[in-house]
């Protein structure tokens, strides 16, 4: 299939390289496919630093700058980055008060991040973990890896991002990112299959009027696959187990993202944010805030994931806290 | 086997078939994990083995336990992903059984800290669809060939690929527990394992390199029982 590259082995490096380009508030760190914030590590402030395969983009290096990540490390299309990558990137972004690392919940990102962190311990940086875990399509038991980190980790890089800017220290940061990880469920839809570089053609094949439901972000097929329907059949379908999931009492209020998986055009998303805040005017639950957009894609594949995300006060005033980064602007 | 020397060349040996099986395996990798992973295994091996032979080139004068464990630390830094750590950071781990040279106790030693180590990271069980249902009953048909049947390492080892190549063949089946083949559930029966499957591809090509080097017969057609028990706590 027809792609805009050159060759695919060097994608990701030609990506970042013209990512930095594009904004001056980055900076690539020498001879590592790490993007980190041009001032860190910041004096003073714990370090927020994530990571993970590429091919999601804009997460994770379109979320450096201001009120979001110190620094970001990019693996291969789909492809956890390695230990000494991560390690590097961690001391890049301790300004003295420890770093907290915002990891999608993927053995080999777990793996890779884990043992950064005991190499940044061993040069003194006291490196914290949390885990996104928030895909309601898996089942989380002893039987499989636990469920995935999907597009509510861009809520937690918001609010950890907050929190830090704020000044607050590494327990604290911890602490919140953990409230939306505790908070947050997600489910995604595919109508079509991504294309990777270096394979050159659709991972799976899904039928003209077949649609995957229960994706994943790395053009692994879904949980289930059914006959194709409109927007608002797929729309209730994703909305149901999300909110199953959640569980929330009546009076909740509650952060929505309608996220594109990359091929999928705004106006669609348009079409299924329309519909999820109908559903959500039949419930007991308020709706705070609203985002649309692609935050984490899965190169062109089409279709969408919804992210709803109970938020307290505390967590309202961290996601509207300002950010300034090259995929999320968020004015005082 | 001879001296530090040699044994250096044949290790040294072994990582260019490796690394060539896997650049020649790259595609058929890559689409056992297109059906249940993310398309990346093929070519993460390909480049991680292509680092390993680069990295471990001027070696040809060092102990064989350090080129094997430069193997290791390559793999960690080029392949990324779960196999990065699982093939890298076991390989590293267990370099140091060989420190006394590849004699037959060395490479029993070095197949079960090798296994210990994968086991240990991974965190999974015979029956959970990954490398390690490959990779048990080749360790273990190794050991039991040795140090029960005391057979030549060569027959051993062969013995040990054909128990690998049960254990991949026994994959398909498999619904996976472990890695993102897990992800699909009941949808992932029926699919071949793709880090079962490279790990039979890097023992098929030490079984070759072993051949050129060692006395003994191969043995593809073992019977004997390979599996230990591992059974799962609870259901």
């Amino acid at each position: 299939m027809k792609k805009l590259i050159n060759e695919p082995e060097d994608v990701v490096d030609e990506m970042l390289d013209g990512m930095v380009e594009a904004h001056g508030g980055l900076r690539q760190l020498s001879g590592n496919e790490v993007i980190v914030r041009d001032g860190a590590p910041i004096d003073g402030k714990v370090g927020i630093v994530s990571g993970g395969g590429s091919g999601h983009e804009p997460t994770h290096a379109g979320f450096v700058g201001e009120g979001m990540l110190d620094g970001a490390a990019a693996g291969e299309i789909f492809t956890s980055p390695t230990a000494d990558q991560l390690n590097e990137m961690v001391q890049a972004c301790d300004g003295g008060e420890g770093v907290l690392c915002v990891v999608k919940n993927y053995e080999g990102d777990v793996m890779n991040f884990d043992t950064a962190a005991e190499m940044a311990d061993i040069e003194g940086v006291d490196a914290e973990q949390v885990v996104v875990n928030d895909d309601v399509a898996v089942e989380d038991s002893l039987y499989t890896s636990g469920r995935r980190g999907v597009c509510g980790t861009i809520l937690v890089h918001k609010v950890a991002g907050a929190k830090a800017a704020a000044g607050g220290d590494l327990s604290e940061v911890a602490r919140v990112a953990e409230k939306v990880i505790d908070n947050v469920g997600t489910m995604g839809t595919a109508l079509t299959s991504c294309v990777t570089p270096e394979k050159g053609e659709p991972t799976f094949d899904l039928g003209e009027d077949e649609i995957e439901l229960g994706i994943g972000i790395h053009g692994e097929p879904g949980t289930e696959r059914v006959d194709h329907m409109p927007a608002d059949g797929i729309t209730d379908h994703l909305t149901e187990a999300v909110l199953e999931d959640l569980d929330l009492d009546a009076g909740t209020e509650v952060v929505t993202i309608v996220n594109g998986m990359g091929g999928t055009p705004l106006s669609e998303l348009y079409v299924v944010n329309r519909r999820l805040q109908e559903l959500l005017d039949d419930t007991e639950l308020t709706v705070w805030d609203q985002w649309v957009g692609d935050y984490m894609t899965s190169l062109d594949m089409m279709g969408c994931s919804i992210t709803v995300c109970a938020v307290d006060d505390e967590i309202k005033d961290l996601l509207a806290a300002p950010a300034d980064t090259p995929a999320l602007t968020i004015q005082e | 086997m001879a001296d530090a020397t040699e044994q250096t060349a044949v290790v040294l040996e072994a990582v260019g078939a490796i690394t060539e099986r896997l650049e020649a395996e790259k595609e058929h990798l890559t689409d056992l994990d297109s059906a249940i992973g993310d398309a990346d295994h093929g070519a993460n091996m390909a480049r991680g083995f292509a680092a390993a032979r680069d990295q471990t080139a001027d070696m040809e004068d060092a102990d064989p336990a350090d080129v094997v464990k430069t193997v290791g630390t390559a793999l960690i830094s080029e392949v990324g992903g779960a196999s990065g750590p699982l093939y890298g950071g076991s390989i590293m781990s267990a370099s140091s059984e060989l420190a006394g040279g590849l004699d037959e106790a060395a490479t029993v030693a070095f197949a079960e800290a090798y296994l210990e180590k994968l086991q240990d990271r991974g965190d999974a069980r015979v029956g959970d669809k990954t490398m390690v249902d490959a990779l048990v009953p080749a360790v273990h048909t190794y050991k039991k060939s040795i140090e029960e049947d005391d057979l030549p390492p060569l027959t051993a080892l062969s013995k040990a690929v054909d128990a690998a190549e049960r254990g991949v063949e026994f994959t398909v089946p498999l619904r996976a527990k472990k890695g993102r083949a897990s992800y699909l559930g009941w949808r992932s029966v029926g699919h071949q394992d793709p880090g079962a499957t490279s790990t039979l591809y890097i023992l098929e090509e030490l079984l070759d390199v072993a051949a050129d080097h060692l006395e003994g017969e191969i043995d593809r057609d073992a019977t004997s029982p390979t599996i230990p028990d591992d059974e799962p706590e609870e259901e």
